[in-house]
């Protein structure tokens, strides 16, 4: 994290976009260094995960001469990856799919019509995002306990939507942003109600919008750790980010076999990312402040 | 990448006559909102009880003695009512003047500003660079910006285990400093290498949005303004300071913005890099969850203080950024 390129970055022409083979090979190499920073914690999670023995995190040296898959097919075998996985897809998919429904026609709601409380509202969802965890989870863990929704999937996707709901709101009222408003005025005209302009002409168009916020509804939920370190309490239940960090206890890490089940999981998260980020930056930096 | 300007005003109410008394307003204003108002219910709804609710009863939390001994709990088929009772304002004086108050809250209170200050430049600094550095004709452009997202691609959850094995005592990066000769500390306990690690780690994982975002800013600043500012004489700095900064403000606030607020509730980093150790590297939000969950007893009433405590010291800078950023008259 040593690299900071910026002092080199404004020398160059931009008009042209023509460098001299100095910005040229500076460019290159810094680059590089910095692709090197990003990718080699990665690698070597991979390569780790090729030792069969938890301590060969100590001399990676050896690693190369037993190299193995011993630990993918242990971790798959007996450990509880696949309640892991499934957990994980129970919660992931129930918040998505319980945050998108509710959030799609408040989006649209706070794109097109000016009503009393708007602003309000608009505030309401912008701050709810930006909540820390530790103001709800103490509060939460308390009423769950009495409801006892405590160790369970549906108590972990309400947790999730505190949070979920109101971003794909502001997610998908800058999408409806982007749709020409001329095209409700035709449904209008054309005696749709407000519903029906919704219903049948903008929504099909919001697709896109509404792929991303699932999308980003999802990797959130999937991704989120504190709620469910906490509302989980039976290792059949946990979601990847609990299951992960069950292979490290104070008196015993699996090293090995922890840097396993992260390359499993990673692998398909990030290359669904690669799929859908584009998208993703302009959903969030635009639904971060613009009103 | 366009920042979307404010939404056009579609369904208006068709006029703006005064209703003359206020019954009649009531079902006036019903008659015109009912149907934004049950576009917006099931939201509203959801916040309310999600929202709403707990965040009253962990206020009401923060005014009592409530721990894990004398909540409400079930123990098998047993259930025991909760026994803790109000102490107003108690816990807050406790926390900000009370004898432990700097060890328990103002030095985290400093590391937490500092964590944040410093994770916010060298996310922005960095992220800049790089992006300056990709917005330029050059080969292998496509790949440099595939692996240098890769640090966002892979959930944290997974990369900040990377971490911790590599900053190990005898891991791979102190075997590397050890070979150029230089000292290896031991990132994850010595106070001041654990809150650098958890810097470094944090940069890592920020950089790459700050990164994409401020690419998409630099790649919709027109052309012809640099055209015209070399024309006039303009050196590469001035270029920089009086063309790229102004084009990126807008996506500048929004990321700062972002960037600080993230930041300062990051806990997935912090929590897994150190587990329960490192009491001096916790910023705000992940000793106040250590207070409420990761100690015995659990001291339910003091961690909800502290998450109201954050909530407040979020919204006062929230709204003085946004008097600032309209002040210097940047939202469009």
């Amino acid at each position: 994290m040593t690299s900071s390129p910026s002092t080199h970055a404004p020398r160059k022409q931009r008009r042209r976009g023509d460098l001299g083979p100095v910005g040229q090979a500076g460019t290159h190499v810094t680059l590089a260094v910095a692709s090197l920073i990003a990718l080699f914690p990665i690698v070597w999670l991979v390569y780790l995960s090729l030792g069969p023995d938890k301590d060969d995190y100590l001399h990676p040296g050896g690693i190369f001469a037993k190299a193995t898959l011993d630990n993918y097919s242990f971790v798959l075998t007996n450990t509880e990856f696949f309640n892991w996985l499934w957990s994980t897809l129970v919660v992931a998919g129930g918040t998505t799919l319980f945050g998108v429904m509710s959030a799609a026609t408040t989006g649209y709601a706070v794109s097109r019509m000016r009503f009393p409380g708007h602003r309000s509202l608009m505030w309401v969802l912008l701050l709810t995002q930006a909540f820390p965890i530790a103001v709800l989870i103490v509060p939460m863990y308390e009423i769950f306990s009495q409801l006892r929704l405590v160790d369970s999937h549906l108590g972990l996707i309400l947790v999730n939507c505190t949070t979920i709901v109101p971003y794909c709101s502001w997610l998908l009222k800058g999408y409806f942003d982007t749709i020409p408003v001329e095209l409700d005025e035709a449904g209008m005209i054309d005696g749709l109600t407000p519903f029906g302009t919704f219903w049948r002409l903008i929504l099909p168009l919001a697709r896109p919008g509404l792929a991303v916020a699932a999308f980003y509804a999802f990797i959130t939920a999937f991704a989120e750790v504190a709620f469910a370190s906490t509302f989980l309490l039976d290792d059949s239940k946990y979601t990847f980010a609990v299951g992960l960090q069950s292979f490290i206890s104070e008196h015993d890490a699996q090293w090995n076999l922890m840097a396993a089940t992260a390359v499993l999981i990673a692998i398909p998260v990030t290359i669904f990312f690669y799929l859908v980020q584009r998208h993703v930056v302009t959903g969030l930096t635009a639904g971060g402040v613009k009103g | 990448m366009t920042l979307t300007a404010p939404a056009p005003a579609a369904e208006t109410p068709r006029s703006r006559r005064r209703a003359p008394r206020p019954v009649q307003r009531m079902r006036d204003t019903y008659r015109r909102y009912w149907y934004a108002y049950a576009m917006v219910a099931p939201v509203v709804i959801v916040l309310g009880v999600l929202v709403g609710y707990p965040l009253a009863r962990g206020f009401y939390l923060t005014l009592t003695d409530a721990n894990s001994l004398n909540s409400a709990r079930t123990i098998g088929v047993n259930t025991i009512d909760a026994t803790y009772k109000f102490i107003g304002l108690d816990n807050y004086a406790e926390i900000l003047w009370g004898p432990a108050a700097y060890d328990r809250f103002w030095s985290h209170f400093v590391w937490t500003i500092v964590w944040t200050v410093t994770c916010v430049v060298l996310h922005y600094v960095i992220g800049l660079g790089l992006a300056m550095l990709l917005n330029q004709r050059l080969r292998g452009r496509v790949a440099y910006r595939l692996l240098l997202i890769l640090p966002w691609a892979v959930p944290t959850f997974v990369t900040v285990f990377a971490w911790r094995i590599m900053l190990a005592d005898a891991g791979v990066i102190n075997s590397m400093l050890d070979t150029i000769g230089l000292a290896s500390p031991s990132w994850l306990e010595d106070p001041t290498w654990q809150r650098t690690a958890a810097i470094m780690v944090n940069t890592w994982c920020g950089v790459p949005f700050m990164m994409l975002s401020l690419l998409g800013g630099l790649q919709s600043i027109d052309e012809n303004l640099y055209e015209a500012a070399e024309i006039d004489g303009a050196s590469a700095w001035q270029r920089f300071r009086h063309v790229t900064l102004p084009g990126l403000s807008s996506v500048s606030s929004t990321v700062v913005l972002l960037g600080v607020i993230w930041t300062f509730n990051q806990f997935a980093i912090i929590f897994l890099l150190f587990g329960n150790t490192a009491p001096d590297a916790q910023i705000l939000v992940t000793w106040a969850y250590r207070l409420g969950f990761g100690q015995q007893p659990r001291d339910f009433a003091m961690s909800a203080a502290y998450g109201v405590l954050l909530l407040a010291i979020l919204i006062v800078f929230t709204s003085f950024y946004y008097r600032w950023l309209k002040r210097n008259d940047q939202l469009a």
